[in-house]
């Protein structure tokens, strides 16, 4: 592996809007990684439009995004719905375009999930950082099932000093939040987040991660509007050792 | 209860709101979920991989091939004496059941399961000619006695709990003594079968469906866990099968490696109770069996989707495993649906059959969890064939227009980054100040976020203000 690869940080949209801290965590860590980070031009990378079957938008997006992250040696993502639009959905967007469709695979196959990145590809084992809470950890749909993303958050939250983890009853659940979805039919989706919110209280954690701010924003406002009092941020920021105000503080 | 999928919403909403469907719903897991996943344990996650990549090769080889298959099939079943009837819509496999009903002079009528049936509208098209059909499975009978369709396609009474069972028999069946105890299962099933055995002897035609068909020997193979099927196909003169073109496969062996794939999935049984092979009439020397054996293959919009980026869809075999890990299905129920095929299945198969604006709910309602593509037995990507039909509908100008406009708005900030950049940091400005107590609880134009959660306030800094200042 060359020394100090070049990676382009996704920031992704909710991140930039909501919780820069993640990002500068994500930075944190990445560099921690023997990584130079740097932090392309870019706005979002389309994923509203694509599920919403607006498919030119999706495609307008994604070229001026492949073009911005193409010099860096990896894109990574805070988020594994983002991620995963990139790295499964681009090929798919750009299907019929002969000449954008190579640099999307090409895209695509270096693009990763920033906790699986430090895992996987940076060989990370073990961050220097210590905590104090017990915890519980989120999977996102699209983490676990569209970029394959389970062991390596727990991995590393084991390794952080005063940090228990536990495990909720149904993982793999979806908890409704579906981007969207979650304004299409609220209703639906409010059935869903409760039946999260119950399964994670029942873990007896007082702090819940997660790797994507689209489920943690929707879940924490659920929480909010219910009066439940359960601290929430991306698992990022624990890892970096950020142990300041959690969302909604 | 409505039965217009275009009112999905609105009866998405009552359905929430019930109380005793939201425990019948709870069993989803306990009953299914848990059953397919103990199956799968004991097959072995990695042989059970290998099965289901064999079952969705043969399933694409039936599709890539169903025009030769079919006929082949045809071949085989007249040359035992039967009879095949091709039907390329509703209207036309209702009439050709009932020109075959009153051939045969059949007045009594009884009916295995089949969602083909429900699907074309056969019950209350043959109750309006005067042959009232009577269903057989327990759950199909008793949500015919509370004229209701099938909630669920493996489990029509899947809605009910026990003492709407109870209830429904006691209201229908007039000569049930009253101090007769109707609170187990045991119970109830001998009560229904007490009603049913009479319908089996006097019956003149039995209709089931079928799972499979398979080509080289001209076959219909059918799944049941109660037997009715058996009796159904039996005791009367005359059986028709009635059942979907993309059925087909080439041989009973390959149906055999769907069937391990099928009841797996499905209840998570290693096999069915029952799994009966048609071949035709009653020949010489054989004990029993129709004197008269019909085979209606019903398109109704199937082949239509050949060759279209919804073609897998056809590759279902029914198992019901997707509803069974659905989340929308698990919080609406089947009825929501408005339709014959509900949740991931229905949500990819409804528009190509009903029009991507009648169903457009349907492939909507779903967060892309992904979790029904991952137990599907022949691998259809759900997901992806319900993004497809959101394309269709936003190229066809059907989606919402306030849905349309808002993304217009948003892509044209985001294809233009300085405005976009500007945008976001006005943004977060914004929510922070407009937040109290660490969230936000009310913004005009997001009645649908804030109807049922808050939003927690942001920094009030974009990272990227943040990051050009570190710079
Ligand atoms: S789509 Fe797949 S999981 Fe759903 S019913 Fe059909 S075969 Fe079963």
């Amino acid at each position: 592996m060359n020394a100090r690869p070049k990676v382009g940080l996704f920031v992704t949209c909710l991140v930039d809007l909501v919780r820069p801290n993640v990002g500068f965590a994500a930075v944190n860590l990445l560099e921690q990684a023997g990584c130079n980070v740097d932090v392309p031009v870019q706005t979002c990378c389309g994923q509203p439009a694509w599920n919403s079957g607006a498919d030119k938008h999706a495609a307008d997006l994604a070229r001026p995004l492949i073009e911005a992250f193409e010099p860096f040696d990896y894109v990574v993502a805070p988020s594994g719905s983002c991620a995963g639009m990139i790295k499964r959905h681009y090929p798919e967007a750009l299907a019929n375009d002969a000449q954008w469709l190579p640099r999307a695979q090409a895209l695509a196959a270096k693009t990763h999930e920033l906790v699986s990145f430090l895992v996987n590809v940076r060989g990370m084992k073990q961050v220097e950082v210590r905590g104090a809470a017990r915890v519980c950890y989120h999977d996102s749909c699209s983490s676990l099932r569209e970029m394959r993303v389970r062991e390596e958050p727990r991995a590393l939250l084991a390794s952080v000093e005063g940090v228990e983890v536990s495990e909720l009853k149904e993982p793999e659940v979806c908890c409704g939040f579906g981007g969207l979805f979650s304004v299409k039919y609220p209703e639906i989706s409010e059935r869903m987040a409760d039946g999260k919110i119950a399964d994670v209280q029942s873990t007896g954690a007082d702090l819940m991660l997660g790797g994507d701010l689209g489920c943690l924003l929707h879940l924490k406002g659920r929480m909010q509007r219910n009066g439940i009092k359960l601290r929430v941020r991306h698992v990022a920021e624990v890892l970096a050792g950020m142990d300041d105000q959690a969302l909604g503080e | 209860m409505s039965l217009d999928p275009r009112d999905f919403r609105k009866a998405g909403q009552a359905a929430l709101h019930d109380e005793s469907l939201r425990i019948a719903l709870s069993r989803l897991k306990t009953h299914f979920a848990l059953g397919r996943a103990r199956a799968v344990e004991r097959y072995g996650q990695e042989e059970w991989k290998a099965l289901r990549e064999q079952g969705r090769a043969i399933r694409d080889y039936a599709l890539a091939n169903l025009d030769t298959l079919l006929e082949q099939f045809e071949r085989a079943v007249v040359t035992r004496g039967g009879h095949v009837h091709w039907a390329r819509d509703a209207k036309e496999a209702r009439e050709i059941v009932l020109r075959i009903l009153q051939d045969a002079g059949a007045k009594s009528v009884i009916k295995g399961k089949s969602m083909v049936s429900e699907e074309i509208g056969l019950n209350p098209f043959l109750e309006a000619s005067g042959i009232a059909p009577v269903e057989t499975d327990l759950g199909e009978y008793i949500v015919q006695l509370r004229r209701e369709p099938p909630s669920h396609i493996i489990a029509p009474a899947f809605h009910l709990n026990k003492e709407d069972v109870a209830e429904t028999f006691r209201e229908a069946h007039a000569a049930l003594d009253p101090d007769r105890p109707l609170i187990k299962r045991t119970e109830l099933v001998a009560e229904a079968r007490r009603m049913l055995r009479a319908r089996f002897e006097s019956a003149d035609a039995g209709i089931t469906g079928a799972n499979f068909l398979t080509a080289e020997e001209g076959a219909a193979v059918l799944v049941t866990n109660e037997g009715n099927g058996d009796l159904t196909r039996l005791l009367p003169k005359t059986h028709i099968v009635f059942t979907g073109v993309e059925k087909v496969v080439a041989n009973l062996e390959q149906a055999a490696v769907l069937l391990r794939l099928l009841t797996r999935s499905a209840t998570g049984q290693d096999i069915s109770s029952y799994v009966t092979v048609m071949r035709g009439p009653r020949a010489l020397g054989e004990a029993d069996g129709p004197e008269n054996f019909h085979v209606v293959l019903v398109d109704n919009g199937r082949t239509r989707l050949l060759g279209t980026e919804a073609e897998e869809v056809l590759r279902c075999i029914r198992c019901a495993a997707c509803l069974n890990h659905c989340p929308v299905y698990a919080a609406v129920g089947g009825h929501s649906y408005g339709a014959t095929y509900t949740g991931p299945i229905g949500a990819a198969l409804n528009p190509g059959l009903m029009g991507v604006d009648v169903a457009r709910h349907h492939p909507n309602a779903s967060t892309f969890c992904g979790r029904c593509a991952e137990v599907c037995p022949v691998k259809i990507p759900l997901p992806k064939i319900m993004r497809h039909w959101r394309a269709r509908e936003y190229a066809s100008g059907l989606a919402p227009k306030s849905m349309m406009a808002g993304l217009g708005i948003w892509a044209f900030f985001a294809k233009h980054p300085a405005l976009y950049r500007v945008a976001a940091a006005n943004g977060a400005r914004l929510l922070k100040l407009m937040a109290r107590n660490g969230r936000v609880h009310a913004l005009p134009l997001m009645h649908n976020w804030f109807a049922v959660r808050d939003f927690p306030a942001p920094q009030g800094k974009t990272f990227r203000e943040l990051w050009a200042a570190r710079k």
